[in-house]
């Protein structure tokens, strides 16, 4: 909708977000997008559904590789050789604030693919009426803020349960916890996306009883109610995508590890399943797949930057499952042949990470023996103790700038697998 | 001969949410370093509970928090093993459900397995999430060979308030964050409790790994009480306690 087409007090907040977001900006603080949000909603706090009405709204939530998705689906839904016209919260601020930002940024855009917060996905399906949600993955996640997973996944499937056909839910079939709240939307596309970490779904979310992966098969059942994997539309196979449980066709991503494989079917899938917006019309699987294939950085993820002349590729792991899918990766790069180089683990416990850095002893360290490791971030010595016990060689140094010199001595390029905060910092040469 | 040591770790697919799997694992290194024959077990909650010299419950959300209540209550090999002299670590959802009751989501009482006399209920302030520091009291237990235990540091993040009752003892006095919650009004007073060979407490982090001379004490009282542990390279630990104590309350 243009700014002409809605109410005098949205056209003041949607001049308050433009204000607010020129007057951050020059004053260097971050982008300005959130503080332009915030006060625009809170001129109007019905903005967010005012800006999305009359466009076609996509929203990507789930654990792990929101970004990441929500990137490849607006490459998607851009037909090759014509200019993105989609609008998108590029800068991971994944609020409502945010949303209302990038809303206000492309006032043309027909399309918007909004990147979504678990705990804000209800309020978002309420107030723009999607025609697509991608449920990627419910984990673990900051656990002094979100205390309880499976709340999320309850949340989610109220806000599902009262969406009709015209919202299609593009959901994660290997996960229980989004399997339990996708079934109660009227229309699933189910997707064999994988899943990386199963332990805070041993407990089914339905009923209370056990989900069991040991019955044969790839498939995952509970043993108390009928909550089990649905028969899917795509799956992830060795060398490709797996059709209605069929036929193979080929599927290439020069982003690096099997997760990424998972984001990039989920968005393919997402994306043809969309309703046409602004006259272009849904790509097929095939056209979405190919649009897709040549992204090699997201946001940052696995792009090499130099720093005080070291080359670091920058890895991005906030969470339990997050640090096994890296960890995943670095098997399958060494299987591969490519030399393991020095490996900078940086680890922060800010408010945007959560306070409480106790995950760490969720993932699998030990894995990193016979690795060259430097330990870094706000809480490295955390990290230290953690890898003592791993029984895997390592080095502290409390200066990531320092810690990536240490990594680097031997000449060639390190990995830095990075929290949130850690990672940003890394990022921005801060 | 070499000393044995099975240790259990309780329900990992129930009460694991905080990372508390590290403390088993903590315990079986320290073992092993010192060449103690150590052997790991998780024990998911669908098959019996092994028999074991050391145990290790670990916090988690409210259902599976009384689930594992209900079936340990049914299994009773903890119990069991507990009077036979064997070792206990809870740490906060496994604290509340080693004592006399806890509450539910809905904040009705459930019965624990009455290891540690201590009764939760919900607390009616703020949940209690942040970093605790808490001295152990004069008479708590003390590791084979050292004066006392030293001043403790861990994470807590809980919304119940824990009355420790005649027949077990604190752990420590609350410096900082807010512990048991047994204060006036809710607030800090004690950290933890004991008796016996079980040790309760709100502290993650995960405890064992800031605090590496409880561990020790856990190994003490497992290998009978009588073997002389040799001292271990902590620095790292060391290093460890030294920032998060100069840290706590400043935030
Ligand atoms: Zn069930």
């Amino acid at each position: 909708m243009t700014a002409a087409g809605l109410g005098w007090r949205s056209r003041l907040a949607v001049g308050a977000v433009r204000v607010a977001n020129g007057a951050s900006r020059r004053l260097g603080q971050g982008s300005g997008t959130v503080a332009g949000g915030r006060a625009g909603l809170a001129i109007d706090p019905s903005l967010l559904a005012r800006l999305a009405t009359g466009r076609r709204v996509a929203i990507v939530s789930g654990t792990n590789g929101k970004t990441t998705t929500t990137s490849l689906l607006v490459r998607a839904l851009t037909p090759a050789g014509s200019p993105t016209t989609v609008a998108t919260n590029t800068t991971g601020a994944n609020m409502p604030a945010g949303h209302v930002a990038a809303l206000v940024a492309s006032p043309g855009a027909s399309r918007a693919v909004l990147e979504v917060d678990e705990g804000y996905l209800a309020r978002l399906v309420a107030d723009t009426v999607p025609d697509v949600v991608v449920l990627l993955n419910l984990s673990r996640d900051q656990l002094d803020r979100v205390a309880e997973v499976r709340m999320v996944a309850d949340a989610w499937r109220e806000a599902l349960a009262g969406r009709g056909p015209e919202t299609v839910v593009v959901a994660n079939a290997d996960d229980p916890l989004v399997t339990y709240a996708a079934r109660a939307a009227t229309s699933v596309r189910w997707v064999g996306a994988g899943l990386v970490w199963g332990a805070d779904a041993v407990g089914c979310p339905a009923c209370g009883g056990r989900v069991r992966t040991d019955s044969g098969g790839p498939g995952w059942a509970c043993d108390s109610c009928d909550l089990a994997r649905p028969p899917t539309t795509a799956e992830l196979a060795d060398d490709g995508v797996r059709l209605d449980g069929g036929e193979v066709v080929a599927m290439r991503v020069a982003l690096p590890g099997r997760f990424n494989r998972a984001n990039a079917l989920m968005a393919a899938v997402a994306a043809a399943a969309s309703a046409p917006a602004g006259g272009i019309a849904a790509p097929t699987l095939t056209e979405a797949l190919e649009r897709i294939a040549t992204v090699g950085e997201v946001a940052g993820r696995f792009g090499v930057v130099r720093r005080g002349g070291v080359d670091a590729r920058l890895m991005l792991a906030k969470n339990p499952a997050g640090w096994t899918a890296i960890l995943d990766l670095l098997d399958e790069e060494a299987r591969s042949g490519r030399p393991s180089p020095p490996l900078v683990l940086a680890v922060n416990a800010r408010t945007a990470d959560g306070h409480d850095p106790s995950w760490l002893w969720d993932v699998p360290y030990e894995r990193l023996a016979g690795r060259q490791v430097v330990a870094t971030g706000d809480r490295c010595r955390d990290l230290a103790v953690r890898l003592r016990y791993a029984e895997v060689d390592h080095v502290t140094d409390t200066d990531p700038a320092s810690a990536l010199r240490r990594a680097g001595q031997g000449g060639g390029s390190v990995d830095v697998i990075a929290n949130y905060t850690a990672f940003r910092d890394l990022r921005e040469g801060r | 001969m070499t000393a044995r040591l099975d240790i259990v770790v309780v329900y990992p697919d129930l009460l694991g949410t905080y990372g508390d799997g590290g403390n088993g694992a903590i315990l079986a290194r320290r073992a092993a370093w010192r060449g103690i024959d150590a052997t790991l077990v998780q024990a998911s909650s669908d098959r019996p509970l092994p028999r074991g010299d050391l145990y290790c419950i670990g916090g988690g959300e409210d259902g599976p928090q009384v689930r594992a209540a209900r079936n340990l209550v049914a299994d009773g090999t903890l119990a069991a093993a507990v009077a036979d002299g064997a070792a206990v670590l809870a740490v906060c959802a496994g604290y509340q459900l080693t004592g006399r009751a806890f509450p539910d989501a809905s904040g009705r009482a459930v019965d624990g397995l009455g290891l540690l006399d201590v009764t939760t209920v919900k607390g009616r302030g703020r949940r209690a999430v942040g970093e605790v520091v808490a001295d152990p009291l004069p008479s708590s237990p003390s590791p084979a060979g050292r004066a006392g235990l030293p001043v403790l540091t861990g994470f807590e993040n809980h919304a119940g308030r824990t009355a420790v009752g005649a027949g077990a003892s604190p752990l420590a006095r609350v410096r900082h964050g807010i512990g048991n919650g047994d204060g006036p009004d809710g607030g800090a007073a004690t950290e933890g409790a004991w008796s016996g060979h079980v040790v309760g407490t709100y502290l993650h982090g995960p405890v064992l790994a800031r605090n590496p001379a409880l561990a020790d004490l856990l190994l003490g009282w497992a290998l009978g009480g009588d073997v002389a542990l040799e001292p271990l390279d902590d620095r790292e630990e060391e290093a460890l306690r030294a920032e998060r104590l100069s840290r706590a309350g400043r935030r």
